[in-house]
């Protein structure tokens, strides 16, 4: 198993106490790909970065298991989440905005992940930071890799941040709502771009989004969050049929484009979804 | 490089713009005191008639634009006038005094910056800790006690009863004389003469005054670069240099730190300038004789002329160090292109 989640609780400590955002999470997962949905707030976010350890250092986090391929996250050093960090397990961010450093050249970003993890020259890092430019189809990847994260579209530089997180070839990648900044016609094509790249790497993938239909269809398996806890774990496949009724209450929500509705509907929430 | 040639346009016509006002406005603060600039050069005794006369020859009878015309023909030809108490040009006298601060000045920025910035960026990392807590109390004491009561401080203990430092001036008195100007920078003028008995000297005479300054300009350089860290370590860029696995050096000194060098360019900028404009009361503790004190000694016995002259050079300065400012902001920032 890549990671092993057990029990998780995440909370953040303040003058009136202990507030658990994550309430005992469970999930695993292998070479496969993974999707986690549910609304803002329902801690995914917070699951995907406690398996990297970044989180703020004020974060209480508690695991019966947190662990990436045999190795306990939360007694890691740090200097042994480093040697995990970018090498093992990359992680994309939502917004290449902001994500991506906005005084560094392109190039100079991508060489250091190849850099610090590969070692060898400066120009051979470059060099490496073009091909891997060119694997996630960006036309002119010299131009590119001379160019400022300013300077391009964010199609363009989710494509980078997919290629700078590739770069040290990673097992698992970590995708926090990779598409959720983007344009409606670019979200399709990073991700068949991810999705080809996990594919042909034979690569675990953690899929973390708010769009359910776009999990079924990239996914094998979804697991669907609701205020800190998993409610349902279920086939992606399966998903736009499931049973629980938060899940149909979130499916419910999406407007149609075929069916028009006069209103959407709007969840009523059962406490007896927490238990 | 249109858009280019169009920004440097602008940029040199706003240049040219604060100057005139510099130059409108020195002119004015030589019409406005209540100064008379020939009773001040003939004294207040003199008869009737050489008053007029002075009057006259410093084309003082002239109308208020003519005036202000010869004024800036002067100007361009750096031609500021004498000065009454030492007898020189201003602009004879400017070339003498300025080396003294601008040496002073240099120090105490570099001193400043190359303890205040790693010092900000450390208390930003560690903020909320003890640390951070030290760090600022330095700091809030740097910026509140009065630099003159640092100074005395300082004379009194290292100088007056330790004995450790040597007193005020740039130089013992036994070398007075021997060091040939060429730059009037002291510590480089020694170092040419080959003498370096007069340079360990020099410096000693530069500790005092220049850790003082230092101290004061520490602070805020430092206060400064914490909140500019802190907001900069915020950034979603920052997580994705630690989820790339870079040492967390890596991630301040490599990511976030580049990200805050305009922001920082401008502080240091304004604090140099503040430290060029002399250090007024620190170079009168230390009789220093930089242009601070030139312009103190001048103000206070109605030397007009060198009162505008160094006002205009501390204008010039500020002008300067802006547009040295702006320049670097575009080769260290790509988005400002």
């Amino acid at each position: 198993m890549l990671v092993e989640i057990n029990n998780l609780k995440i909370g953040f400590q303040s003058r009136t106490g202990l507030h658990q955002a994550v309430k005992g999470v469970s999930m695993t997962l292998g070479t496969e790909k993974l999707g986690i949905v549910g609304e803002s707030g329902s801690g995914k976010s917070l699951t995907a970065r406690a398996l990297m350890k970044l989180l703020p250092k004020q974060t209480v986090i508690e695991a019966d298991k947190l662990a990436f391929d045999g190795i306990d996250i939360l007694a890691a050093s740090e200097k042994q989440m480093r040697s995990i960090r970018g090498k093992r397990a990359g992680f994309i961010l939502q917004d290449p905005k902001y994500s991506l450093n906005p005084v560094k050249t392109i190039g100079s970003q991508v060489a250091e992940s190849w850099h610090t993890h590969k070692g060898g020259s400066r120009r051979q890092a470059l060099e490496a930071a073009i091909m891997l430019l060119e694997q996630v189809k960006i036309r002119d990847p010299k131009k590119v890799a001379a160019a400022y994260p300013h300077e391009v579209s964010g199609g363009m530089g989710q494509r980078v941040m997919i290629a700078m997180m590739l770069a040290p070839d990673p097992e698992l990648l970590i995708a926090d709502e990779p598409t959720s900044a983007l344009d409606a016609t670019v979200q399709a094509e990073i991700l068949r771009l991810i999705e080809e790249l996990v594919s042909e790497r034979g690569m675990g993938l953690l899929l973390i989004s708010h769009d359910l239909p776009l999990v079924s269809h990239f996914c094998d398996r979804v697991a669907v969050m609701y205020a800190g806890h998993v409610v349902e774990e279920l086939k992606a496949s399966e998903l736009l049929s499931a049973q629980h009724p938060y899940t149909r209450g979130l499916l419910n929500c999406m407007p149609s484009l075929i069916h028009p509705k006069e209103r959407l509907p709007v969840l009523t929430r059962d406490p007896e979804w927490l238990k | 490089m249109n858009r280019r040639f169009k920004s440097l346009a602008a940029t040199l016509s706003s240049v040219l713009l604060t100057l005139f006002g510099l130059t409108v406005l020195t002119f004015l603060i030589g019409r406005v005191m209540p100064v008379d600039p020939v009773i001040a050069a003939v004294g207040d005794n003199a008869p009737e008639d050489v008053i007029l006369r002075a009057r006259t020859e410093m084309g003082l009878d002239q109308p208020i634009p003519v005036q202000f015309l010869h004024y800036v023909y002067q100007l361009a030809h750096g031609d500021f006038g004498m000065s009454v108490l030492t007898k020189n040009p201003v602009a004879q006298d400017i070339v003498r005094f300025f080396p003294a601060t601008f040496e002073l000045a240099t120090a105490a920025l570099l001193l400043a910056a190359l303890v205040g910035i790693p010092l900000g960026v450390w208390a930003a990392v560690r903020q909320g800790s003890f640390t951070d807590q030290a760090i600022r109390v330095v700091c809030l004491a740097g910026h509140s006690v009065p630099v003159f009561m640092l100074s005395l401080i300082s004379l009194l203990v290292f100088y007056s009863a330790l004995d450790i430092a040597p007193g005020p001036g740039r130089q013992d008195i036994i070398y007075d004389g021997m060091i040939d100007t060429v730059t009037g920078i002291l510590t480089i003028d020694t170092l040419i003469a080959g003498d370096f008995d007069a340079f360990r000297d020099a410096l000693a005479h530069m500790a005092q005054p220049v850790i003082i300054l230092a101290y004061f300009s520490m602070a805020y350089i430092a206060r400064m670069t914490r909140a500019f860290m802190i907001d900069a370590l915020k950034g979603e860029f920052v997580i994705t240099a630690r989820a790339k696995g870079l040492t967390l050096a890596t991630v301040i000194w490599g990511h976030a730190f580049p990200t805050v060098a305009v922001q920082l360019v401008t502080v240091i900028a304004l604090t140099y300038a503040g430290l060029l404009e002399g250090a007024v009361v620190t170079e009168t503790v230390f009789s220093w004789p930089g242009i601070g004190q030139y312009l103190t000694v001048s103000l206070m016995n109605a030397d007009m002329n060198p009162v505008i002259g160094t006002t205009l050079l501390i204008g010039l300065i500020y002008v300067g160090l802006n547009l040295i400012a702006d320049i670097l902001y575009r080769v260290l920032d790509p988005r400002v292109k």
